[in-house]
C-alpha cells in the first residue's frame, strides 16, 4: 500500500437531510476528517450518524446546498459507484454465492484488473486480515469475526480514497466484539485510509477512533479526541453519553457562593460553573473513604461487586442516590457510613455553556 | 406410553388407508394400459400393444410438451426475472396495479384467457396454427408464478444491502444485476422455473382452447384419447405420462436442490 496515494481529506459542508415526510434526519452539518484519520460518529440510535455516513458514501442524497468534498474533488453530484469509497456494512452484506476470494476481489474484477494482478492483491489482503486457508469458503461457512474481516478486506481491496464503516461490530457477541475491536483498530492504522466509523458504543469509539464526533438528534454536538471529550465534555450530552454521571443539584445560595454541597460538606468550585443549577460528576471521581474532617458523610445503600471494581450507591443528605466506583478491595460495606469527597476540578456543567 | 403407542398405530392405519385410496387409481390405470382387455382384467394377459399404439398416434405430443415446458421456462427467465426486479424495486402505485393484473390469468378460468388470445391473435393464421401460440398462452398463465416467487426474493432487505455493497465497490447496474442480484436469488429462480415447467407440462384448460389438430400437447392428447379411443389406450397414455414426465420432473427437482445446496445460503 502507498499511504500517500490513499490519504484523502473529507469535507462535509452544510450537509442536511430532510426526508420526504418532512422529518429532519440530519441538521445542517459541517465536519472535516483529516487525511488518514479514523473519525467515529458516535451517538444513540436515531441521532443521524448512519444518515451522515450514507450521505458521505453517496447512498443517500442530501438536501440542496449540501456539499461533500474528497481531497480536492467535489463528489456531491457523483453517484456512489464513482466515489471510490469502500464500505463495511452492519451485517457485512457479503455476496453469499461467492467464495471469500471472489468477495474480496469483486471490486477489482469490476474495475477490469487482470486475473494475475487480482490474485496477488487478494492474496496480500488475505494475509493482512489473516484468513489464510479460508479462500475457497463461502460466507455462510465463516464465523462472525471472519465475515467481518472479509467485509473489511473487500472494502479496501480496490484502494478506496475513503473507508466507511457502519457499526461493523454490532452483529458480534460481546466477548468477541472486544477482541475484534482492538484488532480492527490495529488494521485501520495499518491501512492508512481516511475512515469514518459509525457506532453507538462509546468504548468501541474510544478504542478505535482518533477523534470522535458525538451526535444527538440530527446534529454533531462536539468533535474532539476521546480522552479530552471524556475529561472535559463541552456539552452535558457528551458527558452523559461518554460514560456515566451523577447529577448534583445546587441551591440558589450555592450558585451565589460558587459552591456545592455534598454530604454536609460545602466546597467551592470554579466560577465558570457559577450559574449552573446542577453539576455532573463521574462515579469514579467520587472519593470514598473513612469519614473524618474535611469529608462529607454518606450511607452505603447498595454495594455491587462487578469483578474489576465495586459500585456503591450512596445516600447523602442533599443527594438521595449517588453512584460511586471504588477499587475491588475497597473496605466500604453495605449499611456503613462513609466519608465522601469530590475534587472540584472533576465537576462538569449540566447545562450547555456557550 | 401406551397412549402414544396406540396413537402411533392409529396414525399408521390412517396413513395406509389414505395411501391405498390415492395409489389404487394410479395402479388400476397403469394396469388397464397393460392388459389385453380391461373388462376381462389380468386374465386376458399382459401386452405392450396399447403403449405402442399410443407412441404411434400421440408420440409427438410428449416431445412437444417437454419442449414447450422448457421454452416457457426460458421465456419466463428472460421476461419474468427482470420484471420481478422492477416490481420489487418500484414503490409506485402503478407497479402494484401491474402486479395485480399479472396475477389475473391465474384467477380467471383458462378458457377465458384463451378466448381473449384467440380474439386478439386469431387472424394471424401462421401464428395461430403454430406451437408459438400455445407457448404465449402458457407464458401468460405461468408468468405470475415466476414473477411473484422471484420478486419476493428480490424484496428482502438482505438483497438491498447486497445491491448497495456492490454499488460501493463500483459496480454498474448491469454488473450488479447479473453478477450479484440474480445469483443471490438463484434458489428462488430455480424454484420458480420448476413450478413454471410443471404448470406448463400439465396445463390443459388454456391449451385445449388454443390447440389445433397439428399442435397438440400431452394433456390435450390425453383428453382426446380418453374421448375417442379404447380405455386401454387412454390408460397406456397415462402410463406414458408417468414414465416420461415424472422422471423429468424428479430430475429437475434434484438439479434444483443441488443448485440450492451449492449456493450455500
Amino acid at each position: 500500500m502507498e499511504p500517500e496515494h490513499t490519504r484523502t481529506r473529507i469535507d462535509v459542508l452544510d450537509c442536511a437531510k430532510t426526508y420526504p415526510d418532512g422529518t429532519r434526519g440530519l441538521q445542517s452539518t459541517t465536519l472535516t476528517v483529516e487525511p488518514g484519520e479514523v473519525l467515529a460518529l458516535l451517538g444513540p440510535s436515531g441521532c443521524g450518524k448512519t444518515t451522515l455516513l450514507r450521505i458521505i458514501a453517496g447512498l443517500e442524497r442530501p438536501d440542496a446546498g449540501s456539499r461533500i468534498v474528497f481531497g480536492k474533488t467535489d463528489v456531491t453530484a457523483l453517484p456512489v459507484e464513482q466515489r471510490e469509497i469502500g464500505m463495511v456494512f452492519q451485517h457485512y452484506a457479503l455476496f453469499p454465492q461467492m467464495t471469500v476470494e471472489a468477495n474480496i476481489g469483486y471490486g477489482l474484477r469490476i474495475r477490469g484488473v487482470d486475473a494475475a494482478e487480482r490474485r496477488r492483491a487478494v492474496g496480500e489482503l488475505i494475509d493482512l486480515v489473516r484468513l489464510n486457508g479460508l479462500e475457497k469458503k463461502r460466507p455462510a461457512a465463516l464465523s462472525g469475526g471472519q465475515r467481518q474481516r472479509v467485509a473489511l478486506a473487500r472494502a479496501v481491496a480496490a484502494r478506496p480514497r475513503v473507508l466507511l464503516l457502519d457499526e461493523p461490530l454490532t452483529a458480534l457477541d460481546a466477548k468477541l466484539k472486544e477482541s475484534l475491536r482492538d484488532e480492527l483498530a490495529e488494521l485501520l492504522r495499518r491501512l492508512h485510509i481516511t475512515a469514518v466509523y459509525v457506532t453507538h458504543d462509546q468504548q468501541e469509539a474510544l478504542a478505535i477512533a482518533d477523534r470522535l464526533a458525538v451526535m444527538q438528534a440530527g446534529r454533531i454536538v462536539q468533535v474532539g479526541h476521546g480522552e479530552a471529550l471524556y475529561r472535559r465534555p463541552g456539552h452535558p450530552f457528551v458527558a452523559m453519553f461518554l460514560g456515566r454521571v451523577n447529577r448534583l443539584e445546587r441551591t440558589a445560595l450555592d450558585r451565589a457562593d460558587h459552591a456545592f454541597s455534598i454530604g454536609g460538606l460545602r466546597l467551592t468550585c470554579s466560577a465558570a460553573l457559577g450559574d449552573q443549577n446542577a453539576l455532573l460528576v463521574r462515579p469514579e471521581d467520587i472519593e470514598v473513604g473513612e469519614f473524618k474532617l474535611g469529608w462529607g458523610q454518606a450511607l452505603v445503600t447498595r454495594r455491587s461487586f462487578l469483578g474489576d471494581r465495586v459500585q456503591l450507591t450512596l445516600a447523602a443528605s442533599e443527594h438521595a442516590s449517588l453512584q460511586a466506583d471504588v477499587a475491588r478491595d475497597h473496605a466500604a460495606q453495605l449499611g456503613e457510613t462513609v466519608g465522601i469527597r469530590i475534587q472540584p476540578e472533576r465537576l462538569m456543567p449540566c447545562h450547555e455553556t456557550t | 406410553m401406551r397412549a402414544t403407542h396406540q396413537s402411533t398405530k392409529l396414525l399408521t392405519g390412517v396413513t395406509l388407508i389414505v395411501s391405498v385410496f390415492m395409489l389404487a387409481p394410479i395402479g388400476l390405470s397403469v394396469m388397464a394400459g397393460l392388459v389385453n382387455n380391461y373388462s376381462a382384467g389380468l386374465k386376458s394377459g399382459l401386452t405392450l400393444r396399447w403403449l405402442q399404439e399410443v407412441l404411434e398416434v400421440y408420440g409427438s405430443t410428449v416431445s412437444w410438451s417437454l419442449l414447450l415446458g422448457l421454452l416457457c421456462v426460458l421465456g419466463n427467465l428472460l421476461i419474468g426475472v427482470p420484471c420481478a426486479y422492477a416490481l420489487a424495486r418500484s414503490p409506485s402505485r402503478a407497479a402494484r396495479l401491474f402486479e395485480e393484473l399479472l396475477t389475473l390469468p391465474v384467477a380467471v378460468p383458462g378458457l377465458a384467457s384463451a378466448l381473449g388470445l384467440i380474439l386478439t391473435f386469431g387472424h394471424m393464421r401462421d401464428f395461430r396454427q403454430s406451437f408459438a401460440f400455445i407457448l404465449v398462452g402458457h407464458m401468460v398463465f405461468t408468468l405470475p408464478f415466476m414473477v411473484r416467487t422471484v420478486s419476493s426474493a428480490f424484496q428482502r432487505n438482505e438483497l438491498l444491502a447486497l445491491d448497495e455493497a456492490a454499488r460501493t465497490l463500483g459496480a454498474r447496474f448491469s454488473q450488479r444485476f447479473s453478477g450479484v442480484l440474480v445469483p443471490a436469488v438463484l434458489p428462488a429462480i430455480v424454484a420458480g422455473s420448476l413450478m413454471v415447467f410443471t404448470l406448463s407440462v400439465g396445463e390443459f384448460n388454456l391449451t385445449w382452447m388454443l390447440h389445433t389438430p397439428l399442435t397438440r400437447t400431452l394433456p390435450v392428447g390425453l383428453a382426446d384419447s380418453y374421448a375417442s379411443m379404447r380405455i386401454e389406450i387412454g390408460s397406456a397414455y397415462t402410463l406414458v405420462f408417468l414414465l416420461v414426465i415424472l422422471p423429468v420432473l424428479w430430475g429437475l427437482q434434484a438439479i434444483g436442490t443441488l443448485i440450492e445446496k451449492h449456493h450455500g445460503t
